[in-house]
C-alpha cells in the first residue's frame, strides 16, 4: 500500500531520516515506536506530504507521490496536537471538513457519536479542553472512511474510556482491510493494536518485525521486555 | 481554491478588523470631501492619504492573517487539496475582503462626490495597491516561518517603499544631476508599486505642479495613454510576481 525508499531529511543541520526504507501492507495496524525525536513524526508528515523529503519517495498504491495531492483522499489523520481555527465552532469544522473533501453523505460518524460531539457543536475550539480537542481530531481521521489511517499518539491526552473507544474503532478498521499507522509510547497498546512494530531510532529504522517473531526471536513473552533484549543486544553488538 | 478563499472571508469578517479600517476610511473619504468644497483638490488629498495607509494596512493585515490562519493551513495540507489551492485561496480570501473594505471605505464616496474618472483611477490605484502588497506581505509570510520576523520583514517594505525609496531617488536624483535622467527615473518609478500608484493618478490630473519630477518625465516620455497601460503592466508585474514566488516557495515548504 505505502512503500518509503531511501527517504531523507535534514532540518538544517540535523539529520532527521537517515535513509528510512518501509513497506506497509493494508490490513495491518503498524505501530512506530521510537525515543522523542527520533523522526516518528517526520516520517509521517513525510507520507502525508506536509514535509517534502530530500532525498528518496514514497509510493502511495503504485504512485510516486510527489506533486500530488489527490491520494490524501484515502488518508485519514490525526495530528498529534490537533490545531483548528480558534474561532471555528466545532460544528463548523466538521462541516467544513466534509465540504472541503466534497465528501457529505456516507460519511463515517461513529467515533463523532460514540465521543457525544454533536452535543457540542456549538462550542468554540478555543474554549476546548486538549482531551476533546484530541476527540475531535479522531472523529475527523476517520469521518471519510479513509483506506489509510496515520494517527500521532493518539491516546496521549485521550481518557481511559475515549482511548478504549479509539482503540476498538483502530481494530475495526484494521479488520475491514484498512492500513493504520500508528505511533505510540506505551507498550501495553502496542501489544493490543499492532501487528508489526518499527523501531525508530536517530533517524534509522532499528528494527521493522511483526510482534510474534519479536518474542520468539528474544525469546520472551512479554513485549517490553522483548524489546528491551533487543536494544540491549544492538547495543553490544 | 474559490471554498478557501470563502472560509477566509468569513473567517475575516468576524474579526472586526477589515470593519474599522472600512469604517476608518469612510470617515477620512467623508471629511476629506466636506472640507472642500472642490472634489478635485479632495481627489488629490485623498490619494496622499490612500497613498499611505491602504499599503501599510494592506500588508500588516496579510501578515497576520495569514500567520493566524496557520492551523487553518497545517489542517488544509493533510487533505486532498493542492498546495497551490490552498495558497491562492487563503490570497484571494484576503484580498477580496481588503478590496471590498476599500470599495466601501473609498468607492461610495468618490461615487457621491466625486463620480469622475480620476476619481475611478484613484479607486483602480488603491485596489491595484491593496492587491501587490497582500501579494508582498504573503511573500514574506511565506519566507519566514516566525510571526514576529514576518511581521518585521513586512514593515520593512512598506517602510522602504513608502519612505526610504524615495530619499534614494532624490539622492540619485541630486548627486547625478548633470546627467539626463529621465529615462532612470522612469526606470526607477516602476521599482516602486506606491510610485506607480501615485502616478497613475497624476496622469489623470492636469495638474502639472502636483506631478512632480517623475510625473512630468513620464508624461512627456509616454503620453497621457501609453502612460498609463505602461503603469497598469508594471503594476500587475507587483501584483503577479510576489505572488507567484510565494506559490514556489509554499509548495515545498514544511509544515
Amino acid at each position: 500500500m505505502i512503500e518509503v525508499k531511501n527517504l531523507r531529511k535534514s532540518f538544517g543541520k540535523l539529520e532527521v531520516l537517515k535513509d528510512v526504507n518501509a513497506f506497509f501492507e493494508s490490513g495491518q495496524a503498524v505501530i512506530i515506536i521510537g525515543p522523542n525525536g527520533s523522526g516518528k513524526t517526520t516520517l509521517i508528515k513525510t507520507i502525508l506530504g506536509m514535509v517534502v523529503a530530500d532525498k528518496g519517495e514514497v509510493i502511495f498504491n503504485g504512485k510516486n507521490i510527489v506533486n500530488d495531492f489527490h491520494y490524501r483522499k484515502d488518508i485519514g489523520y490525526m495530528p498529534q496536537i490537533g490545531r483548528y481555527p480558534e474561532n471555528m465552532k466545532i460544528g463548523q469544522i466538521v462541516s467544513m471538513m466534509k465540504d472541503l473533501r466534497k465528501h457529505n453523505t456516507d460519511v463515517d460518524e461513529e467515533l463523532l457519536h460514540q465521543y457525544d460531539l454533536p452535543s457540542m457543536y456549538g462550542k468554540s475550539m478555543r474554549t476546548l479542553s486538549g482531551g476533546t480537542r484530541q476527540k475531535v481530531s479522531a472523529a475527523l481521521a476517520f469521518l471519510f472512511h479513509p483506506k489509510v489511517l496515520i494517527l500521532d499518539e493518539p491516546t496521549a491526552g485521550l481518557d481511559p474510556l475515549a482511548s478504549e473507544i479509539l482503540k476498538a474503532k483502530i481494530l475495526k478498521s484494521k479488520q475491514e482491510g484498512r492500513l493504520i499507522l500508528v505511533t505510540s509510547h506505551i507498550m501495553s497498546e502496542v501489544e493490543e493494536m499492532g501487528d508489526k512494530l518499527m523501531y525508530l531510532f536517530e533517524g534509522k529504522i532499528n528494527f521493522y518485525k511483526t510482534i510474534p517473531e519479536l518474542k520468539f526471536e528474544t525469546g520472551e513473552d512479554r513485549l517490553g521486555k522483548a524489546i528491551a533484549k533487543i536494544m540491549k543486544e544492538k547495543l553490544h553488538a | 481554491m474559490l471554498k478557501i478563499a470563502k472560509y477566509v472571508v468569513y473567517d475575516i469578517l468576524r474579526s472586526k478588523v477589515l470593519i474599522a479600517y472600512t469604517l476608518f476610511l469612510l470617515l477620512i473619504s467623508f471629511s476629506l470631501f466636506g472640507l472642500e468644497s472642490d472634489p478635485s483638490k479632495s481627489l488629490v488629498s485623498l490619494m496622499s492619504v490612500i497613498m499611505i495607509i491602504v499599503p501599510l494596512v494592506s500588508i500588516i493585515f496579510s501578515t497576520t492573517y495569514f500567520y493566524n490562519a496557520y492551523e487553518f493551513i497545517e489542517l488544509l495540507v493533510a487533505q486532498p487539496i493542492s498546495r497551490n489551492s490552498i495558497l491562492l485561496g487563503e490570497y484571494f480570501g484576503v484580498a477580496v475582503s481588503l478590496v471590498v473594505g476599500l470599495l466601501v471605505g473609498v468607492g461610495i464616496p468618490i461615487a457621491y462626490y466625486a463620480p469622475t474618472a480620476t476619481g475611478f483611477v484613484l479607486l483602480l490605484s488603491g485596489i491595484a495597491l491593496t492587491l501587490s502588497f497582500a501579494s508582498l506581505a504573503f511573500f514574506a509570510s511565506v519566507v519566514t516561518r516566525d510571526k514576529a520576523k514576518g511581521i518585521g520583514v513586512a514593515l520593512m517594505m512598506w517602510f522602504y517603499f513608502s519612505v526610504i525609496y524615495d530619499a534614494l531617488v532624490l539622492a540619485v536624483l541630486f548627486a547625478f544631476n548633470d546627467y539626463p535622467l529621465d529615462k532612470a527615473v522612469i526606470g526607477m518609478a516602476s521599482l516602486n508599486p506606491i510610485d506607480l500608484g501615485r502616478i497613475m493618478i497624476l496622469l489623470k490630473i492636469d495638474i502639472s505642479a502636483l506631478m512632480g519630477f517623475t510625473g512630468a518625465v513620464y508624461k512627456q516620455f509616454f503620453g497621457k495613454s501609453f502612460g498609463m497601460i505602461y503603469t497598469i503592466g508594471v503594476m500587475l508585474l507587483w501584483i503577479l510576481l510576489p505572488l507567484l514566488a510565494s506559490v514556489r516557495i509554499f509548495r515545498k515548504k514544511n509544515l
